[in-house]
């Protein structure tokens, strides 16, 4: 019954996420993990904090790395459960583990954003 | 009195490796991995700017190391593997119409059918189900947008 009522969230989640993972973050990780940590491009630091305290700035990274986390908790259950042909028993636990992992990192993401 | 034994074919656990669309599923499927670590760095990256100038250079320096630097290159190519997909499975899953779709009455004029006058209308349909193809190139439009427009606004 909880299952039921929970399923059509958890795809809503998925796919919302799947959607802004697959827009957003080839170009973010381009800049932030590739581009500017090898110095290929220096935006200077105090314009950075400028951009990542704006409150719409806040918000969206807030809502962007919320979905891929519930994106990421989905996705991943099932790919242990039929990549590893886990038994059908685990499907709860494993559902547990991942999507409390996920609500855990959102707790982060909201900490850091509101710390910025 | 005893159920009747069914034969299941065991399936070996490694059975994503038998072919290669098994793999491209298998690696679709892993490319949720990647999209969880960039979450992880980039919030790492918003906490180091947040602790100031000093804390934020001893991150990029941590960031540049040559272990961290091969996972987002990897990373990368996985999450280009997850937009591709991504787009090519969203007109399977979601069916776009075009708006304004439906029936239009182009003509009317009267016959003669049966023994009676009666009206008659010409009527086409306009519109209906956009081709998968557009939707996908769509998407390619949205994804090259939010790229120039984030590179713009951090680089400027």
């Amino acid at each position: 019954m909880i299952k039921r009522r929970l399923a059509p969230f958890q795809w809503l989640l998925f796919s919302g996420g799947g959607v802004m993972a697959a827009v957003f973050l080839p170009i973010l990780v381009v800049l932030f993990a590739l581009a500017i940590p090898l110095g290929l491009v220096h935006p200077d630091y105090g314009y950075l904090h400028a951009i990542f305290s704006f409150w719409l700035t806040r918000l969206v990274v807030l809502g962007l790395f919320v979905l891929m986390l519930f994106h990421w908790a989905h996705r991943f259950k099932y790919t242990l459960i039929d990549g590893l042909r886990l038994a059908h028993a685990v499907e709860t636990p494993l559902g547990v583990v991942c999507y409390g992992a996920a609500i855990l990192g959102s707790v982060a993401v909201l900490l850091v954003v509101l710390t910025v | 009195m005893s159920a009747p034994a069914t034969y299941r074919q065991p399936v070996s656990r490694l059975w994503w490796l038998k072919k290669p669309t098994y793999l491209l599923f298998m690696l679709r499927e892993l490319t949720c991995v990647f999209v969880a670590w960039s979450v992880v760095f980039l919030t790492m990256f918003v906490y180091a700017i947040g602790r100031g100038e000093a804390a934020y250079r001893r991150f990029l320096d941590w960031a540049a190391s040559p272990v961290v630097v091969v996972v987002n290159l990897v990373a990368l190519a996985f999450l280009v593997l997850h937009t591709v997909t991504w787009f090519a499975l969203t007109p399977k899953a979601a069916v776009v119409r075009a708006p304004r779709a439906g029936r239009r009455v182009v003509a009317t004029k009267m016959v003669y059918v049966a023994g009676k006058v009666r009206p008659a209308a010409t009527v086409i349909q306009v519109g209906g189900r956009v081709p998968g193809a557009a939707v996908i190139a769509a998407q390619y439009v949205g994804l090259v947008v939010v790229s120039v427009f984030i590179a713009w606004l951090v680089l400027r």
